[in-house]
Protein backbone atom coordinates (compact mmCIF):
# COMPACT_ATOMS: atom_id res chain seq x y z
CA UNK A 1 0.00 0.00 0.00
CA UNK A 2 1.54 3.32 -0.99
CA UNK A 3 0.43 6.69 0.19
CA UNK A 4 1.47 10.18 -0.84
CA UNK A 5 1.65 11.41 2.73
CA UNK A 6 4.10 10.03 5.28
CA UNK A 7 2.97 6.50 6.32
CA UNK A 8 1.82 5.94 9.90
CA UNK A 9 4.06 2.89 10.27
CA UNK A 10 6.75 1.47 8.01
CA UNK A 11 7.93 -2.08 8.71
CA UNK A 12 11.13 -3.16 7.01
CA UNK A 13 12.58 -6.69 7.04
CA UNK A 14 11.03 -7.43 10.44
CA UNK A 15 11.90 -10.68 12.19
CA UNK A 16 10.70 -11.77 15.65
CA UNK A 17 11.67 -14.83 17.65
CA UNK A 18 10.21 -16.50 20.77
CA UNK A 19 12.38 -18.95 22.70
CA UNK A 20 14.69 -19.40 19.74
CA UNK A 21 11.87 -20.06 17.29
CA UNK A 22 11.28 -17.64 14.42
CA UNK A 23 7.69 -16.36 14.52
CA UNK A 24 8.00 -13.63 11.89
CA UNK A 25 10.62 -13.30 9.16
CA UNK A 26 11.29 -10.71 6.50
CA UNK A 27 8.08 -8.73 6.98
CA UNK A 28 7.69 -5.57 4.90
CA UNK A 29 4.54 -3.56 5.54
CA UNK A 30 3.41 0.02 5.18
CA UNK A 31 0.42 1.32 7.14
CA UNK A 32 -0.94 4.52 5.67
CA UNK A 33 -3.45 7.04 7.02
CA UNK A 34 -6.99 5.80 6.42
CA UNK A 35 -5.95 2.21 5.59
CA UNK A 36 -8.26 -0.66 6.53
CA UNK A 37 -6.19 -3.84 6.59
CA UNK A 38 -6.96 -7.36 7.70
CA UNK A 39 -4.25 -9.85 8.65
CA UNK A 40 -5.28 -13.45 8.06
CA UNK A 41 -3.45 -16.69 8.70
CA UNK A 42 -3.66 -19.93 10.67
CA UNK A 43 -3.18 -20.15 14.44
CA UNK A 44 0.47 -19.58 15.32
CA UNK A 45 1.17 -17.78 12.05
CA UNK A 46 2.42 -14.66 13.85
CA UNK A 47 -0.66 -12.42 13.52
CA UNK A 48 -0.73 -11.33 17.17
CA UNK A 49 3.07 -10.97 17.25
CA UNK A 50 2.91 -8.66 14.22
CA UNK A 51 0.21 -6.54 15.87
CA UNK A 52 2.24 -6.35 19.09
CA UNK A 53 5.34 -5.41 17.12
CA UNK A 54 3.37 -2.57 15.50
CA UNK A 55 2.27 -1.48 18.98
CA UNK A 56 5.85 -1.61 20.23
CA UNK A 57 5.25 -4.22 22.92
CA UNK A 58 7.28 -6.88 21.10
CA UNK A 59 10.84 -5.98 20.17
CA UNK A 60 12.08 -7.09 16.74
CA UNK A 61 15.08 -9.39 16.50
CA UNK A 62 15.91 -7.89 13.12
CA UNK A 63 14.53 -5.18 10.88
CA UNK A 64 12.99 -1.84 11.75
CA UNK A 65 9.57 -0.44 12.62
CA UNK A 66 9.34 3.29 11.97
CA UNK A 67 6.34 5.11 13.43
CA UNK A 68 5.33 8.61 12.39
CA UNK A 69 6.44 10.99 15.18
CA UNK A 70 3.60 11.57 17.67
CA UNK A 71 1.57 8.68 16.26
CA UNK A 72 -1.37 7.79 18.51
CA UNK A 73 -2.38 4.12 18.45
CA UNK A 74 -5.45 2.58 20.07
CA UNK A 75 -5.41 -1.14 20.88
CA UNK A 76 -8.35 -3.48 21.39
CA UNK A 77 -7.37 -6.95 22.69
CA UNK A 78 -9.34 -10.12 22.10
CA UNK A 79 -12.46 -9.66 24.20
CA UNK A 80 -12.40 -13.38 24.95
CA UNK A 81 -9.50 -12.67 27.30
CA UNK A 82 -11.55 -10.19 29.37
CA UNK A 83 -12.73 -11.13 32.86
CA UNK A 84 -16.41 -10.20 32.53
CA UNK A 85 -16.97 -10.67 36.25
CA UNK A 86 -14.53 -7.87 37.10
CA UNK A 87 -16.35 -5.11 39.04
CA UNK A 88 -16.17 -2.28 36.51
CA UNK A 89 -18.76 -0.19 34.70
CA UNK A 90 -18.56 0.89 31.07
CA UNK A 91 -17.28 4.36 32.08
CA UNK A 92 -14.63 2.79 34.35
CA UNK A 93 -13.28 0.74 31.44
CA UNK A 94 -13.16 3.68 29.05
CA UNK A 95 -11.42 5.86 31.65
CA UNK A 96 -8.65 3.25 31.96
CA UNK A 97 -7.19 4.88 28.86
CA UNK A 98 -6.04 7.65 31.22
CA UNK A 99 -3.78 5.66 33.58
CA UNK A 100 -1.09 8.27 34.18
CA UNK A 101 -2.95 10.56 36.61
CA UNK A 102 -1.54 10.07 40.11
CA UNK A 103 -2.80 10.97 43.60
CA UNK A 104 -6.40 11.73 42.52
CA UNK A 105 -8.06 8.59 41.14
CA UNK A 106 -11.47 10.17 40.49
CA UNK A 107 -12.12 11.56 36.98
CA UNK A 108 -11.88 15.27 36.30
CA UNK A 109 -14.79 17.17 34.73
CA UNK A 110 -12.89 17.24 31.42
CA UNK A 111 -12.29 13.49 31.56
CA UNK A 112 -15.97 12.82 32.27
CA UNK A 113 -16.96 14.96 29.28
CA UNK A 114 -14.43 13.17 27.09
CA UNK A 115 -15.73 9.75 28.14
CA UNK A 116 -19.34 10.84 27.50
CA UNK A 117 -18.40 12.21 24.07
CA UNK A 118 -16.61 8.97 23.11
CA UNK A 119 -19.51 6.81 24.30
CA UNK A 120 -21.92 9.01 22.32
CA UNK A 121 -19.78 8.64 19.22
CA UNK A 122 -20.00 4.86 19.55
CA UNK A 123 -23.71 4.87 20.33
CA UNK A 124 -23.46 3.55 23.91
CA UNK A 125 -23.79 6.79 25.91
CA UNK A 126 -26.78 5.42 27.83
CA UNK A 127 -24.73 2.45 29.09
CA UNK A 128 -22.04 4.38 31.01
CA UNK A 129 -23.15 3.16 34.43
CA UNK A 130 -23.88 -0.43 33.42
CA UNK A 131 -21.61 -3.30 34.43
CA UNK A 132 -19.71 -4.73 31.43
CA UNK A 133 -21.30 -8.15 31.87
CA UNK A 134 -24.79 -6.70 31.38
CA UNK A 135 -24.08 -5.76 27.74
CA UNK A 136 -24.59 -7.61 24.48
CA UNK A 137 -21.58 -8.88 22.51
CA UNK A 138 -21.64 -5.89 20.15
CA UNK A 139 -21.95 -3.42 23.01
CA UNK A 140 -19.07 -5.08 24.85
CA UNK A 141 -16.87 -4.74 21.77
CA UNK A 142 -17.89 -1.07 21.47
CA UNK A 143 -16.78 -0.45 25.07
CA UNK A 144 -13.26 -1.62 24.33
CA UNK A 145 -13.17 0.31 21.06
CA UNK A 146 -14.30 3.36 23.07
CA UNK A 147 -11.38 2.85 25.47
CA UNK A 148 -8.99 2.72 22.52
CA UNK A 149 -10.65 5.80 20.97
CA UNK A 150 -10.35 7.97 24.10
CA UNK A 151 -6.86 9.05 23.12
CA UNK A 152 -8.08 10.15 19.63
CA UNK A 153 -5.86 7.60 17.87
CA UNK A 154 -4.89 7.80 14.20
CA UNK A 155 -4.54 4.02 14.07
CA UNK A 156 -6.74 1.37 15.69
CA UNK A 157 -5.24 -2.10 16.11
CA UNK A 158 -7.63 -4.94 16.94
CA UNK A 159 -6.79 -8.55 17.72
CA UNK A 160 -9.51 -10.94 16.53
CA UNK A 161 -12.41 -8.48 17.05
CA UNK A 162 -15.05 -11.02 16.03
CA UNK A 163 -13.59 -14.16 17.56
CA UNK A 164 -16.33 -16.19 19.29
CA UNK A 165 -19.16 -13.74 18.59
CA UNK A 166 -22.47 -14.45 16.88
CA UNK A 167 -23.33 -13.32 13.34
CA UNK A 168 -25.30 -10.26 14.43
CA UNK A 169 -22.43 -9.03 16.60
CA UNK A 170 -19.98 -9.65 13.77
CA UNK A 171 -22.07 -7.50 11.42
CA UNK A 172 -22.35 -4.79 14.06
CA UNK A 173 -18.58 -4.70 14.66
CA UNK A 174 -17.67 -4.68 10.96
CA UNK A 175 -20.12 -1.85 10.23
CA UNK A 176 -18.81 0.17 13.18
CA UNK A 177 -15.21 -0.26 12.03
CA UNK A 178 -16.17 0.74 8.49
CA UNK A 179 -17.80 3.93 9.87
CA UNK A 180 -14.71 4.76 11.95
CA UNK A 181 -12.47 4.09 8.95
CA UNK A 182 -14.64 6.33 6.76
CA UNK A 183 -14.10 9.13 9.31
CA UNK A 184 -10.33 8.89 8.70
CA UNK A 185 -9.18 6.33 11.27
CA UNK A 186 -6.74 3.70 10.00
CA UNK A 187 -7.67 0.19 11.15
CA UNK A 188 -5.60 -2.99 11.27
CA UNK A 189 -7.19 -6.17 12.56
CA UNK A 190 -6.34 -9.83 12.68
CA UNK A 191 -9.01 -12.38 11.91
CA UNK A 192 -9.61 -16.06 11.27
CA UNK A 193 -12.88 -15.30 9.52
CA UNK A 194 -12.13 -15.29 5.80
CA UNK A 195 -15.72 -15.01 4.56
CA UNK A 196 -17.39 -13.03 7.36
CA UNK A 197 -14.68 -10.38 7.74
CA UNK A 198 -11.64 -10.65 5.49
CA UNK A 199 -13.45 -10.72 2.14
CA UNK A 200 -15.24 -7.45 3.10
CA UNK A 201 -12.04 -5.50 3.78
CA UNK A 202 -10.29 -3.34 1.18
CA UNK A 203 -6.82 -4.76 1.89
CA UNK A 204 -5.57 -8.10 3.21
CA UNK A 205 -2.23 -9.50 4.32
CA UNK A 206 -1.96 -13.30 4.27
CA UNK A 207 0.59 -14.29 6.91
CA UNK A 208 2.28 -17.49 7.85
CA UNK A 209 5.60 -16.50 9.40
CA UNK A 210 6.27 -14.52 6.24
CA UNK A 211 3.84 -12.54 4.10
CA UNK A 212 2.33 -14.97 1.60
CA UNK A 213 0.25 -12.39 -0.22
CA UNK A 214 -0.97 -8.80 0.15
CA UNK A 215 -3.59 -6.86 -1.75
CA UNK A 216 -7.34 -6.73 -2.24
CA UNK A 217 -9.39 -9.82 -1.27
CA UNK A 218 -9.83 -10.61 -4.95
CA UNK A 219 -6.02 -10.57 -5.38
CA UNK A 220 -5.05 -12.66 -2.37
CA UNK A 221 -8.00 -14.95 -1.63
CA UNK A 222 -6.88 -17.37 -4.32
CA UNK A 223 -6.32 -21.14 -4.03
CA UNK A 224 -2.59 -20.65 -4.51
CA UNK A 225 -2.11 -18.01 -1.81
CA UNK A 226 -4.48 -19.82 0.59
CA UNK A 227 -2.58 -23.09 0.07
CA UNK A 228 0.69 -21.33 0.95
CA UNK A 229 -0.87 -19.55 3.93
CA UNK A 230 -2.91 -22.36 5.48
CA UNK A 231 -1.15 -25.41 4.06
CA UNK A 232 -4.53 -26.84 3.07
CA UNK A 233 -6.27 -26.97 -0.31
CA UNK A 234 -9.14 -24.50 -0.61
CA UNK A 235 -11.41 -23.42 -3.42
CA UNK A 236 -12.62 -19.88 -4.00
CA UNK A 237 -16.15 -19.22 -5.28
CA UNK A 238 -17.77 -15.90 -6.05
CA UNK A 239 -20.89 -14.56 -4.37
CA UNK A 240 -22.32 -11.09 -5.05
CA UNK A 241 -18.98 -10.05 -6.51
CA UNK A 242 -17.00 -11.19 -3.44
CA UNK A 243 -14.68 -14.17 -3.08
CA UNK A 244 -15.99 -16.95 -0.84
CA UNK A 245 -13.46 -19.48 0.49
CA UNK A 246 -14.60 -23.10 0.84
CA UNK A 247 -12.90 -26.41 1.58
CA UNK A 248 -11.82 -28.17 -1.59
CA UNK A 249 -14.51 -30.46 -2.98
CA UNK A 250 -13.52 -34.09 -2.44
CA UNK A 251 -11.13 -33.25 0.39
CA UNK A 252 -13.66 -34.59 2.90
CA UNK A 253 -14.62 -37.65 0.85
CA UNK A 254 -12.86 -40.05 3.22
CA UNK A 255 -14.66 -38.55 6.25
CA UNK A 256 -18.02 -38.73 4.47
CA UNK A 257 -17.33 -42.34 3.51
CA UNK A 258 -16.44 -43.26 7.11
CA UNK A 259 -19.65 -41.64 8.38
CA UNK A 260 -21.69 -43.42 5.70
CA UNK A 261 -20.25 -46.78 6.76
CA UNK A 262 -20.94 -46.03 10.43
CA UNK B 1 -23.95 -5.65 77.88
CA UNK B 2 -21.50 -2.76 78.07
CA UNK B 3 -19.10 -4.76 80.22
CA UNK B 4 -18.67 -7.18 77.30
CA UNK B 5 -17.16 -4.30 75.37
CA UNK B 6 -15.36 -2.51 78.20
CA UNK B 7 -13.92 -5.38 80.26
CA UNK B 8 -11.17 -6.25 77.76
CA UNK B 9 -10.10 -2.61 77.68
CA UNK B 10 -8.74 -2.90 81.23
CA UNK B 11 -5.75 -4.81 79.88
CA UNK B 12 -3.17 -2.85 77.95
CA UNK B 13 -2.14 -5.68 75.60
CA UNK B 14 -5.81 -6.36 74.75
CA UNK B 15 -6.31 -2.68 73.85
CA UNK B 16 -3.29 -2.93 71.57
CA UNK B 17 -4.56 -6.19 70.12
CA UNK B 18 -7.98 -4.68 69.39
CA UNK B 19 -6.33 -1.92 67.37
CA UNK B 20 -3.96 -4.33 65.61
CA UNK B 21 -6.75 -6.80 64.75
CA UNK B 22 -8.97 -4.02 63.38
CA UNK B 23 -6.19 -2.60 61.23
CA UNK B 24 -4.99 -6.08 60.18
CA UNK B 25 -8.49 -7.03 59.06
CA UNK B 26 -8.99 -3.78 57.15
CA UNK B 27 -5.54 -3.94 55.54
CA UNK B 28 -5.98 -7.55 54.42
CA UNK B 29 -9.47 -6.71 53.14
CA UNK B 30 -8.11 -3.81 51.09
CA UNK B 31 -5.23 -5.71 49.47
CA UNK B 32 -7.33 -8.86 49.16
CA UNK B 33 -9.39 -7.08 46.48
CA UNK B 34 -6.38 -6.97 44.15
CA UNK B 35 -5.29 -10.47 45.12
CA UNK B 36 -8.66 -12.09 44.41
CA UNK B 37 -9.37 -10.13 41.22
CA UNK B 38 -5.96 -11.09 39.85
CA UNK B 39 -6.91 -14.71 40.47
CA UNK B 40 -4.10 -15.15 43.00
CA UNK B 41 -6.08 -16.01 46.12
CA UNK B 42 -3.51 -18.67 46.93
CA UNK B 43 -0.75 -16.09 47.25
CA UNK B 44 -1.75 -14.96 50.75
CA UNK B 45 -1.48 -18.54 51.92
CA UNK B 46 1.81 -19.04 50.10
CA UNK B 47 3.41 -15.77 51.09
CA UNK B 48 2.58 -16.18 54.77
CA UNK B 49 4.20 -19.64 54.66
CA UNK B 50 7.26 -18.18 52.92
CA UNK B 51 7.51 -15.48 55.56
CA UNK B 52 7.29 -18.21 58.21
CA UNK B 53 10.61 -19.52 56.91
CA UNK B 54 12.10 -16.05 57.28
CA UNK B 55 10.59 -15.70 60.74
CA UNK B 56 12.16 -19.00 61.81
CA UNK B 57 15.59 -17.84 60.65
CA UNK B 58 15.17 -14.52 62.48
CA UNK B 59 14.19 -16.31 65.68
CA UNK B 60 17.11 -18.75 65.34
CA UNK B 61 19.81 -16.12 64.81
CA UNK B 62 18.20 -13.35 66.88
CA UNK B 63 17.56 -10.96 63.98
CA UNK B 64 14.69 -8.45 64.02
CA UNK B 65 11.53 -10.23 62.82
CA UNK B 66 10.28 -7.45 60.54
CA UNK B 67 13.61 -6.99 58.78
CA UNK B 68 14.52 -10.63 58.28
CA UNK B 69 11.07 -12.03 57.51
CA UNK B 70 10.26 -8.96 55.41
CA UNK B 71 13.27 -9.39 53.16
CA UNK B 72 12.61 -13.13 52.91
CA UNK B 73 8.93 -12.62 52.10
CA UNK B 74 9.57 -9.88 49.54
CA UNK B 75 12.19 -12.01 47.80
CA UNK B 76 9.71 -14.90 47.67
CA UNK B 77 6.92 -12.64 46.39
CA UNK B 78 9.08 -11.11 43.66
CA UNK B 79 10.29 -14.57 42.64
CA UNK B 80 6.68 -15.75 42.29
CA UNK B 81 5.79 -12.62 40.35
CA UNK B 82 8.76 -13.02 38.02
CA UNK B 83 8.17 -16.72 37.35
CA UNK B 84 4.44 -16.08 36.72
CA UNK B 85 5.04 -13.10 34.38
CA UNK B 86 7.50 -15.10 32.31
CA UNK B 87 4.81 -17.79 32.09
CA UNK B 88 7.33 -20.47 32.97
CA UNK B 89 4.72 -22.17 35.13
CA UNK B 90 1.23 -21.19 36.36
CA UNK B 91 0.99 -18.83 39.36
CA UNK B 92 -0.46 -21.48 41.70
CA UNK B 93 2.40 -23.85 40.86
CA UNK B 94 4.97 -21.05 41.30
CA UNK B 95 3.49 -20.20 44.71
CA UNK B 96 3.46 -23.87 45.68
CA UNK B 97 7.08 -24.48 44.71
CA UNK B 98 8.63 -21.35 46.18
CA UNK B 99 6.66 -20.96 49.39
CA UNK B 100 6.37 -24.55 50.55
CA UNK B 101 10.15 -24.86 50.31
CA UNK B 102 10.45 -21.82 52.54
CA UNK B 103 7.86 -23.22 54.97
CA UNK B 104 9.67 -26.57 55.10
CA UNK B 105 12.90 -24.72 55.85
CA UNK B 106 11.16 -23.05 58.80
CA UNK B 107 9.89 -26.40 60.08
CA UNK B 108 13.41 -27.83 59.81
CA UNK B 109 14.75 -24.93 61.87
CA UNK B 110 12.09 -25.66 64.49
CA UNK B 111 13.49 -29.14 64.84
CA UNK B 112 17.10 -27.96 65.07
CA UNK B 113 16.58 -25.08 67.49
CA UNK B 114 14.02 -26.06 70.13
CA UNK B 115 14.21 -22.62 71.78
CA UNK B 116 12.67 -21.16 68.64
CA UNK B 117 9.57 -23.33 68.99
CA UNK B 118 7.58 -21.15 71.38
CA UNK B 119 7.69 -17.93 69.36
CA UNK B 120 7.11 -19.79 66.11
CA UNK B 121 3.98 -21.53 67.41
CA UNK B 122 2.47 -18.14 68.17
CA UNK B 123 3.32 -17.10 64.61
CA UNK B 124 1.59 -20.14 63.13
CA UNK B 125 -1.75 -19.84 64.97
CA UNK B 126 -1.87 -16.19 65.96
CA UNK B 127 -1.62 -14.81 69.46
CA UNK B 128 -2.44 -11.49 71.13
CA UNK B 129 -0.25 -12.07 74.17
CA UNK B 130 2.81 -10.44 72.74
CA UNK B 131 1.15 -7.48 71.00
CA UNK B 132 3.01 -4.32 71.98
CA UNK B 133 2.63 -0.61 71.39
CA UNK B 134 5.34 -0.93 68.76
CA UNK B 135 3.28 -3.58 66.90
CA UNK B 136 0.31 -1.23 67.03
CA UNK B 137 2.27 1.72 65.68
CA UNK B 138 3.84 -0.40 62.94
CA UNK B 139 0.50 -1.67 61.60
CA UNK B 140 -1.02 1.83 61.73
CA UNK B 141 1.92 3.17 59.69
CA UNK B 142 1.78 0.25 57.22
CA UNK B 143 -1.98 0.72 56.76
CA UNK B 144 -1.59 4.46 56.21
CA UNK B 145 1.23 3.91 53.72
CA UNK B 146 -0.82 1.27 51.90
CA UNK B 147 -3.83 3.59 51.62
CA UNK B 148 -1.62 6.40 50.26
CA UNK B 149 -0.06 4.07 47.67
CA UNK B 150 -3.43 2.60 46.61
CA UNK B 151 -4.92 6.09 46.18
CA UNK B 152 -1.84 7.43 44.38
CA UNK B 153 -1.59 4.50 41.98
CA UNK B 154 -5.31 3.68 41.85
CA UNK B 155 -5.67 3.97 38.08
CA UNK B 156 -2.54 1.96 37.33
CA UNK B 157 -3.45 -0.71 39.88
CA UNK B 158 -6.97 -0.98 38.45
CA UNK B 159 -5.76 -1.15 34.84
CA UNK B 160 -3.05 -3.71 35.63
CA UNK B 161 -5.45 -5.86 37.64
CA UNK B 162 -8.15 -5.75 34.95
CA UNK B 163 -6.14 -5.96 31.75
CA UNK B 164 -2.36 -6.13 32.21
CA UNK B 165 -1.65 -6.62 28.51
CA UNK B 166 -3.35 -3.42 27.37
CA UNK B 167 -2.08 -1.56 30.44
CA UNK B 168 1.47 -2.43 29.35
CA UNK B 169 0.78 -1.24 25.80
CA UNK B 170 -0.74 1.96 27.23
CA UNK B 171 2.49 2.85 29.00
CA UNK B 172 1.88 1.37 32.45
CA UNK B 173 4.95 -0.43 33.82
CA UNK B 174 2.96 -3.45 34.95
CA UNK B 175 6.07 -5.20 36.25
CA UNK B 176 6.64 -2.34 38.66
CA UNK B 177 2.97 -2.23 39.66
CA UNK B 178 3.05 -5.98 40.37
CA UNK B 179 6.22 -5.54 42.43
CA UNK B 180 4.60 -2.66 44.33
CA UNK B 181 1.55 -4.81 45.08
CA UNK B 182 3.83 -7.61 46.27
CA UNK B 183 5.65 -5.16 48.56
CA UNK B 184 2.35 -3.97 50.06
CA UNK B 185 1.19 -7.55 50.48
CA UNK B 186 4.38 -8.52 52.29
CA UNK B 187 3.97 -5.53 54.59
CA UNK B 188 0.36 -6.51 55.33
CA UNK B 189 1.20 -10.15 56.02
CA UNK B 190 4.20 -9.31 58.19
CA UNK B 191 2.28 -6.90 60.38
CA UNK B 192 -0.86 -9.05 60.57
CA UNK B 193 0.83 -12.40 61.09
CA UNK B 194 1.20 -12.07 64.84
CA UNK B 195 -2.54 -11.79 65.49
CA UNK B 196 -3.92 -13.71 62.51
CA UNK B 197 -1.36 -16.50 62.29
CA UNK B 198 0.35 -17.98 59.26
CA UNK B 199 -2.31 -20.58 58.65
CA UNK B 200 -5.32 -18.26 58.82
CA UNK B 201 -4.11 -15.07 57.14
CA UNK B 202 -5.15 -16.29 53.68
CA UNK B 203 -8.79 -16.30 54.78
CA UNK B 204 -8.54 -12.67 55.91
CA UNK B 205 -7.23 -11.81 52.43
CA UNK B 206 -9.88 -13.72 50.50
CA UNK B 207 -13.22 -13.72 52.39
CA UNK B 208 -13.81 -9.92 52.71
CA UNK B 209 -13.26 -9.20 48.97
CA UNK B 210 -15.43 -12.15 47.98
CA UNK B 211 -18.23 -10.83 50.19
CA UNK B 212 -17.68 -7.29 48.87
CA UNK B 213 -17.88 -8.53 45.29
CA UNK B 214 -21.22 -10.15 46.11
CA UNK B 215 -22.47 -6.76 47.29
CA UNK B 216 -21.24 -4.40 44.56
CA UNK B 217 -20.41 -4.16 40.86
CA UNK B 218 -18.02 -1.24 41.31
CA UNK B 219 -14.29 -1.54 41.95
CA UNK B 220 -13.96 1.54 44.20
CA UNK B 221 -16.92 0.45 46.34
CA UNK B 222 -15.47 -3.04 46.54
CA UNK B 223 -12.31 -1.57 48.08
CA UNK B 224 -14.34 0.28 50.74
CA UNK B 225 -16.68 -2.60 51.53
CA UNK B 226 -13.93 -5.21 51.69
CA UNK B 227 -11.78 -3.04 53.97
CA UNK B 228 -14.81 -2.34 56.17
CA UNK B 229 -15.79 -6.00 56.47
CA UNK B 230 -12.16 -6.91 57.23
CA UNK B 231 -11.83 -4.22 59.92
CA UNK B 232 -15.15 -5.01 61.65
CA UNK B 233 -14.41 -8.75 61.53
CA UNK B 234 -11.00 -8.04 63.09
CA UNK B 235 -12.54 -6.03 65.92
CA UNK B 236 -15.42 -8.43 66.62
CA UNK B 237 -13.14 -11.44 66.24
CA UNK B 238 -10.73 -10.00 68.80
CA UNK B 239 -13.54 -9.47 71.33
CA UNK B 240 -14.67 -13.05 70.77
CA UNK B 241 -11.10 -14.25 71.19
CA UNK B 242 -10.95 -12.56 74.59
CA UNK B 243 -14.33 -13.78 75.84
CA UNK B 244 -14.07 -17.34 74.46
CA UNK B 245 -10.34 -17.65 75.22
CA UNK B 246 -9.38 -19.05 71.81
CA UNK B 247 -6.84 -17.85 69.27
CA UNK B 248 -7.52 -14.49 67.64
CA UNK B 249 -6.79 -15.79 64.12
CA UNK B 250 -9.51 -18.41 64.42
CA UNK B 251 -12.20 -16.04 65.76
CA UNK B 252 -11.47 -13.35 63.16
CA UNK B 253 -11.73 -15.84 60.31
CA UNK B 254 -14.91 -17.33 61.81
CA UNK B 255 -16.48 -13.85 61.97
CA UNK B 256 -15.44 -13.31 58.34
CA UNK B 257 -17.08 -16.58 57.42
CA UNK B 258 -20.25 -15.67 59.35
CA UNK B 259 -20.50 -12.44 57.32
CA UNK B 260 -20.01 -14.46 54.14
CA UNK B 261 -22.72 -16.94 55.18
CA UNK B 262 -25.23 -14.15 55.95
CA UNK B 263 -24.54 -12.34 52.64
CA UNK B 264 -24.68 -15.62 50.71
CA UNK B 265 -27.99 -16.54 52.33
CA UNK B 266 -29.35 -13.08 51.52
CA UNK B 267 -28.07 -12.59 47.98
CA UNK B 268 -27.99 -16.16 46.65
CA UNK B 269 -25.59 -18.25 44.58
CA UNK B 270 -25.69 -15.98 41.50
CA UNK B 271 -23.90 -13.24 43.41
CA UNK B 272 -21.32 -15.79 44.60
CA UNK B 273 -20.71 -16.83 40.99
CA UNK B 274 -19.77 -13.30 39.99
CA UNK B 275 -17.45 -13.09 43.02
CA UNK B 276 -15.81 -16.43 42.32
CA UNK B 277 -16.29 -16.91 38.56
CA UNK B 278 -15.78 -20.33 37.06
CA UNK B 279 -13.62 -20.99 34.01
CA UNK B 280 -16.54 -20.29 31.67
CA UNK B 281 -16.79 -16.63 32.60
CA UNK B 282 -13.17 -15.55 32.67
CA UNK B 283 -10.08 -16.02 30.61
CA UNK B 284 -10.27 -17.39 27.13
CA UNK B 285 -13.30 -19.58 27.67
CA UNK B 286 -16.80 -19.28 26.32
CA UNK B 287 -18.57 -16.21 27.61
CA UNK B 288 -22.33 -16.75 27.97
CA UNK B 289 -23.06 -13.03 28.25
CA UNK B 290 -21.63 -12.43 24.79
CA UNK B 291 -23.90 -14.99 23.20
CA UNK B 292 -27.12 -13.97 24.90
CA UNK B 293 -27.49 -10.41 23.71
CA UNK B 294 -30.42 -8.63 25.37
Amino acid sequence: MTTLVEPLITVTALSCRYDGETVLAGIHLIVGAGDFTGIVGPSGSGKTTLLKALLGSVAPNAGTITRRPGLRIGYVPQVETINWSFPVTVSDVVLMARPQRLLAPWPTRAEKAEVTHTLERLGIAALGHRHIRELSGGQQQRVFIARAMLGSPQLLIMDEPTSGVDVRTRHEVVHLLAELNASGLAVILSTHDLNGIASHLPHLVCLNRTIQGAGSPRDVLTPDVLQRTYGAPMDVLEHAGMPIVVDRAGDWADVIELRRRA
Amino acid sequence: MMHVLTDPLHYGFIRHALVVCTFAGGLCGLLGVFVTLKGMSYIGHGLSHAIFGGAAICAAIGLNFFIGAGIWGLASGLSISRVTRRKLIASDAAIGVITTASFAFGIALLGLYSRVKQSIEATVFGSVLGVSVADMMIIICVTAATIVVVVAFYRKLLFTTFDAEVAEVSGVRTDRIDALLMLLLCGAILTSMKVLGVTLIAAALVIPPVVARMLTNTFSRMLWISSGIGAVSGLVGMYLSYHLDISSGATIVLVNFAVFAVVFATTGPKRLQRAVPGPSTTGAGFSPSRQSAP
